[in-house]
């Protein structure tokens, strides 16, 4: 999966479970939870959905890495690229 | 004979629009079907059937907005014969043509409500999408209009009030905020609420569940809330008097735990549903049952006794919430648990500073029913299972 298709497949997620967020207003660098207003049942369902899509495990001792946006996009794309 | 009717969905709701029925006159039911969807402030409610029967007749068109207690339909159960001569006699009479609700005035949408962009997906409830069909409204025009059910969805309400015009005037509660208002009003009125605070170790909670959660697939993944929730419901076994309701100036124990969790919603407000009989559930199912009722949260629809029938409250502001919360209770229940954010602070251990992952455990709970002396004792037992964690 390219670098584009992930940015594309974690935006779509993000609407999912944050319709009222314009992706193009967060913060890359700002905490994903704070910028989106989600709390950790919906990072939960987040992990699930782009550990689903991806065949990712995802486990929450990474979890630091997928802080902001930006760390999110980056680990995706590490554990794709394998 | 039994009357289906608009159930009570807690204090702060006396009325609901029906909007769907999801069985025809005829058609078989059981205990649990869910029979008819209803408006409320807080989203669209499915009403279940309480008995096996037959639906017999629907008493309320589609449309219509009534008080709690009305009968909506006649369900026949399954223990009585077919209806008695009379009764059919009586079916064959031309129903009474019920009157077609009529909008208070014509809708006008505003111009001053932000228009949505155009590519973001319209939130409307299935009611007002119908009425909003009925009176032709183009897409155009249901964007102009500010919605103020779930999530800014446009409800009933919305189609049928002409929205204010522009002015220096505070704008006026949702719905929602109305809702929130009166039972929260109530509440400060007729319950003489008593607060408690008891500051909890997580360190055993933290290690048991990255330890659970490390050979676990996301989906089968462990909150911590869902371990908080499981400790107020064993706490709540122990001490009887923090679970049920008090009515007509007496309090009913409920021999079921239906523990609600208060979850706030995106774009403003909140409910409270229930996960029912959670008394029964071990943790996973209780986690299962935690993302399975915000996931219908989140969509804006759940069932009526999840309002309804919920016996004690577990609140919180999230892992990235606050210090500490007292809730204020939920009529007519007597308890609401709050729990802080958990973060490292300073413990003292063996006679040394040291730091730990810890929160800081409240109860809101009414003096009518109970003592400080017996919420200290249920506070603890909330500690207690949370050290025992491993052990389940």
């Amino acid at each position: 999966m390219t670098k584009d298709e992930i940015e594309t497949l974690v935006r779509t997620e993000l609407g999912r479970i944050a319709p009222d967020i314009d992706p193009d207003e967060i913060d890359p660098d700002g905490d994903l939870r704070d910028e989106c207003d989600i709390d950790s049942l919906d990072f939960l369902n987040l992990v699930t959905a782009l550990g689903k899509a991806l065949s990712m495990p995802m486990p929450e001792a990474d979890y630091p890495q997928m802080r902001s946006l930006d760390g999110l996009l980056a680990y995706l794309a590490r554990g794709t690229a394998a | 004979m039994g009357e289906f009717r608009m159930p009570s969905l807690g204090a702060d709701m006396e009325a609901g629009t029906l909007v769907e029925w999801l069985k025809a006159p005829g058609d078989a039911v059981a205990r649990g079907d869910i029979v008819a969807v209803v408006e409320t402030q807080k989203g669209a409610i499915e009403i279940e059937a309480f008995e096996d029967g037959t639906l017999e007749r629907t008493l309320v068109e589609i449309g219509t907005k009534v008080p709690v207690g009305t009968p909506l339909a006649v369900i026949r159960a399954k223990s009585e014969a077919t209806a008695p001569a009379e009764a059919a006699k009586e079916e064959r009479k031309p129903a009474p043509k019920p009157t077609p609700p009529v909008p208070k005035a014509a809708p006008r949408p505003t111009s001053a409500a932000p228009a949505r962009p155009a590519g973001d997906r319209l939130r409307i409830t299935p009611a007002a999408r119908r009425l909003a069909d009925e009176k032709g409204f183009d897409a155009a025009r249901l964007r102009g209009i500010q919605g103020t059910g779930p999530d800014g969805a446009i409800t009933l309400s919305d189609l049928e009030e002409p929205a204010e015009a522009p002015s220096a005037a505070p704008a006026p509660m949702s719905d929602m905020r109305a809702a929130i208002a009166a039972a929260m009003a109530r509440s400060k009125r007729e319950i003489p609420h008593y607060y408690l605070a008891q500051t909890v170790d997580l360190s055993r909670v933290s290690g048991f569940l990255a330890r659970a959660n490390a050979d676990r697939a996301p989906e089968d993944r462990l909150l911590i809330g869902a371990l908080f929730l499981h400790a107020v419901i064993l706490a709540a076994k122990k001490y009887p008097e923090f679970n049920g309701h008090f009515i007509d100036g007496a309090f009913r124990h409920s021999a079921q735990i239906h523990a609600a969790m208060a979850v706030a919603l995106r774009g403003g407000g909140l409910v409270a549903p229930a996960i029912l009989d959670a008394g029964e559930c071990d943790l996973d199912t209780l986690m299962a049952g935690m993302r399975d009722t915000l996931g219908r949260v989140r969509a804006g629809r759940f069932r009526a006794r999840e309002l309804s029938d919920a016996t004690i409250t577990v609140t919180s502001l999230g892992e990235r919430g606050v210090d500490t919360l007292y809730g204020v209770i939920q009529p007519p229940q007597v308890a609401i648990v709050g729990f802080g954010s958990p973060a490292e602070r300073p413990v003292a251990r063996d006679g040394k500073l040291a730091v730990a992952l810890t929160t800081t455990v409240t109860l809101s709970a009414d003096h009518r029913v109970s003592d400080g002396h017996r919420g200290a004792l249920f506070l603890r037992a909330i500690d207690r299972h949370l050290q025992e964690v491993t052990g389940q």
